[in-house]
């Protein structure tokens, strides 16, 4: 069993997208965490300070832990933000700001 | 941030100092500032050799707590965007060179250089080297450590007991009598309510003020930058609201944005308009900011004095009662070079600045007051 | 003059409920909402195109959802009501007789303005999950109980293979058999408390046959799928160097310190855990509402103490979607009333008052049994970050308390930073004060979200109504 089965998905057709250049299948309406879930990723931010890895931990927005850049915008929510085919995820490091 | 100020320097004069506040450290303006050390933003006069004192002792703590409380001389940079603007900051520029002040002119294409993200065409500036910032609520807490001073937080002054003679005999607070021969008022905002409890009037009002704090970034700001309005809008009388951008970048990562300044009594809701008025002028200097984001803004209220001068000094209609207090939006900056002369009247010395023009009683008193 | 208009912020079960008693009377209704389905948290939408046949699969009470759905619907087909989907609402302004306007971001990105006006503001905001801190907790891998829901129920997706669900609250046990029937493998379910004994014993429990209905198929679900539960057990330490492979778990004894003998650890790759939940307050407190402790203050009408702004749902208390349907019923009702100039009469929602009053009734003895371990402090070392934004150490915290004099959450955050970064203290809130020894005290938050300043700046240029 898996949640497309229980629930009885007949999602639209795969797309790619990219993580760090990486190519990645990812299904139509799911954010960029869940298609990074599904790809057995579960880190995509290195800390500001330490530069420890975060990935998802609230999933509703509040905790801004899973911030990652998509097609050069920084500091965007994994958790919220749906995927278009062709997006570039990018694991974002420190500020997601270039110098 | 001014009672520890006092608190230090009066404990390095050989003082016991006992330090009490309703709240907790820094609970009042300090925790509500940016931690601005400026000379740029004073005119020639008893503020700016004020201002002056206190940069050096500031320097001297810098050696010693310097991380301790992010001291961090990053300059300020005040730009004009018309040149009649930038001549009459030039005037006061020159004014406070005669003072003592380190004061660069800098050209509209070396502007770039020094904070490449500002916004073109510009007229020009003026970069102050001195002017410096620390984090208020470290630096408070921080000096009182460093005093020695016994630190009595979450104790409300009810009363300041007098004797016969009207000489003040200590505070009586929610949590205990404490003896001493001096009160120091270091209420700051709150100096008025205060100073009458110990029969004295003290006009200082509150001034509410808007900072902006963004989201993390990269240092993208340098100085602290400013446009030449703010230095007006400082010393204006004016009730309305007002607001000059004021953006600095901060060790920390987020940028600070300032200054708005509203005389509303201690009116704690927010207002649009002010924040508003705020992220516009900062925009306009730093175009980049458009799509930063705004993560909080937090409000203060400085204490404000009818002709913009603290009340520094013994209060002679009461004896044993000095003031510390009324620095409206400089009392970080100016704190250490009140507590000096605050120690130094204490122990019976000479200032080393002349403290007529603080003199807390230099405003006639109100008819009900006795 | 127009009809008056009700902004409704939140379109979940409080929400949904006032929207439909305030449309049914009359009243124009925006329904202003963060994501693309209306549900909430409670009945969160699998994402259109994930062509979920049976979403249901993964509810509970659905036959509510969909006379909530068909109503809405109704509403919107007939022009009464104005779904705003995927506005983040960042501020409510009050504006005086202009009544409120609404300031939100579109979209995740939340990059672009639009604004509502409104004459009366219902404050639906809900709730998030409250997690207190212990080693290991900023791992990738750990997640919040909720947030595990969130993704399966929205994404269709789990979090891993082998799950640990720990911390406390009724929470949990939804969590575990949502994931458990999905295709995860729940190594074990974790509560610190043992509510078996309220079970058995509790007069509020014996007035909900609905909520001992539901607890039983949970149970049975979880029997099936063969999940351990571990009762009056805590989660000590989560393992892993770059992601989570392994938790820690140790019973508790009678004073609620963890028994050493009794560690031992569970491989797994995730760990779904929550300690309870708190209100959204942060629109309540900006307009200057009420704030009790950490609910939204309001009355027998679901007003707040300001003037036009109502509140229902999570926001004035933790309490369940069904309490959340029974608030906003009455809000919208009261709502409709007042805006048409009437008073109220409370002897039309008689019905759902009585609800009301018999599920606080309900959550106030569940909150008594579902309480973090009296000394959860001790377990957090010196070096675990308790500040995930700004990667605050415990230790900075203790020092800060203990060096520098700090006896409040507010001198804490300004002393060490802890609660200053992008979440501004919503996760780390309880964790520092329950470390720092102080009172969980509210913060205000005049930003419910960050905002460009560049919207900031135009804000108020861009009304509709």
């Amino acid at each position: 069993m898996n949640p497309l089965e229980l629930a009885r998905a007949e999602p639209g057709p795969a797309f790619t997208v990219t993580l760090d250049g990486r190519q990645i299948e990812a299904l139509p309406g799911q954010t960029v965490a869940a298609a990074l879930w599904t790809a057995g990723v579960t880190s995509w931010r290195g800390t500001r300070g330490e530069g420890r890895p975060r990935g998802l931990f609230c999933g509703i927005g509040v905790c801004f832990d899973c911030l990652v850049t998509v097609n050069d915008r920084p500091n965007q929510r994994a958790c919220l933000l749906p995927l278009r085919p062709g997006d570039r995820i990018r694991t974002q490091e420190g500020t997601g700001h270039d110098e | 941030m001014v009672g520890a100020a006092c608190a230090l320097y009066a404990a390095r004069a050989g003082l016991d100092v006992i330090v009490v506040d309703r709240g907790p450290v820094a609970g009042g303006t300090t925790g509500a500032g940016e931690g601005n050390l400026l000379v740029s933003d004073k005119e020639p006069g008893p503020e700016l050799d004020l201002a002056l004192l206190s940069g050096r002792l500031w320097t001297e703590l810098a050696e010693e707590l310097g991380e301790l409380i992010e001291y961090e001389r990053k300059g300020g940079l005040v730009v004009a965007s018309t040149p009649d603007g930038l001549d009459a900051l030039e005037k006061l520029a020159t004014g406070q060179r005669t003072a003592g002040v380190d004061a660069m002119r800098v050209a509209a294409e070396q502007l770039h250089d020094l904070e490449p993200h500002l916004a073109p065409g510009l007229a020009g500036g003026v970069l102050y080297p001195e002017d410096a910032q620390v984090m208020p609520t470290l630096a408070a807490a921080h000096l009182v450590r460093a005093s020695g001073a016994r630190l009595l937080t979450g104790a409300t002054v009810t009363e300041v007991p007098r004797d016969r003679a009207g000489t003040v005999r200590g505070v009586r607070t929610d949590r205990g009598d404490i003896d001493a021969p001096y009160v120091v008022n270091a209420a700051g905002t709150w100096g008025r309510e205060l100073a009458a409890l110990a029969g004295a009037s003290l006009p200082v009002l509150p001034r509410r003020g808007f900072v902006l704090v963004t989201e993390p970034l990269p240092r993208l700001v340098r100085h602290k930058v400013y446009a030449a309005d703010y230095v007006a809008d400082v010393a204006s009388d004016s009730a309305a609201l007002q607001t000059s951008p004021v953006v600095e970048g901060t060790a920390a990562g987020p940028v600070l944005v300032g200054a708005s300044r509203e005389r509303v009594g201690f009116d704690r809701s927010l207002s649009l308009p002010a924040l508003r008025a705020l992220a516009a002028g900062a925009t306009r200097l730093f175009p980049f900011l458009e799509r930063v984001r705004a993560m909080r803004t937090y409000l203060g209220f400085r204490p404000y004095m009818p002709d913009h001068l603290p009340a520094i000094g013994p209060d002679l209609r009461v004896p044993g009662l000095f003031h510390a207090c009324g620095h409206e939006g400089a009392g970080i900056g100016l704190s250490t070079g009140t507590g000096q002369l605050i120690a130094q009247v204490l122990t019976g010395g000479t200032p080393e600045l002349a403290l007529a023009p603080f003199r807390p009683d230099r405003f006639p008193d109100p008819e009900e007051a006795v | 003059m127009s009809e008056p208009t009700l902004a409704v912020i939140g379109a979940g079960p409080a929400g949904l409920a006032a929207a439909l008693a305030a449309a049914a009377r009359g009243i124009h209704v925006v329904l202003v909402d963060s994501v693309p389905a209306a549900g909430g948290q409670f009945y969160r939408q699998p994402a259109t195109g994930l062509g979920a046949r049976r979403p249901q699969a993964l509810h509970h009470q659905w036959h509510t959802w969909e006379r909530l759905r068909d109503g809405l619907d109704g509403h919107v087909r007939a022009g009464r009501v104005r779904h705003l989907t995927d506005h983040h609402v960042w501020l409510v302004e009050r504006r005086g007789a202009a009544g409120f306007s609404v300031h939100a971001l579109l979209g995740a990105e939340q990059e672009e303005p639009a604004e509502v006006r409104a004459d009366a503001v219902l404050l639906a905001t809900g709730g998030y999950e409250k997690v207190l801190p212990f080693p290991g907790w900023t791992l990738p891998g750990v997640v919040t109980a909720g947030g595990a829901q969130a993704m399966l129920k929205g994404g269709l997706v789990l979090p891993g293979r082998t799950v640990v669900v720990a911390g406390t609250g009724p929470l949990l046990l939804p969590v575990a058999a949502g994931l458990a029937t999905a295709g995860a493998t729940v190594a074990a379910l974790v509560d610190s408390a043992d509510p078996t004994g309220f079970v058995r014993r509790s007069r509020a429990l014996a007035a909900q046959p609905g909520k001992v209905a539901e607890g039983a198929l949970y149970a049975g679900q979880l029997a099936r799928h063969r999940v351990r539960t571990l009762l009056h057990h805590t989660v000590v330490e989560a393992h892993g160097t770059e992601r989570l492979e392994a938790v820690t778990v140790a019973a508790l004894d009678r004073d609620g310190r963890v028994r050493p003998d009794t560690r031992r650890r569970l491989d797994c790759d995730t760990l779904a855990v929550g300690h309870g939940m708190l209100p959204h307050t942060d629109l309540a407190d900006a307009l200057g509402c009420r704030i009790d402790g950490t609910d939204v203050y309001a009355d027998d009408e679901q007003r707040t103490d300001v003037p036009g702004v109502w509140a229902a749902g999570e926001t004035t208390g933790i309490g369940g979607s069904a309490l959340a349907l029974a608030e906003g019923h009455i809000a919208g009702r009261s709502i409709a009333a007042r805006l048409a100039g009437r008073e109220p009469d409370p002897r039309g929602w008689a019905a759902a008052a009585r609800t009301r009053k018999r599920l606080r009734a309900f959550f106030a003895a569940v909150d008594s049994v579902y309480a973090p371990p009296a000394h959860w402090a001790e377990q957090v070392t010196d070096e675990t970050v308790v500040c995930r934004c700004e990667e605050v150490s415990a230790g900075a915290v203790r020092e800060a308390v203990r060096e520098l004099g700090a006896g409040d959450l507010r001198t804490v955050k300004l002393l060490t930073r802890a609660g200053m970064g992008w979440c501004q203290g919503r996760m780390c809130g309880p964790g520092v004060a329950g470390v720092a020894g102080c009172a969980e005290t509210a913060v205000r938050r005049p930003f419910a979200r960050p905002v460009p300043l560049g919207v900031l700046a135009r804000a108020g240029e861009n009304e509709s109504r």
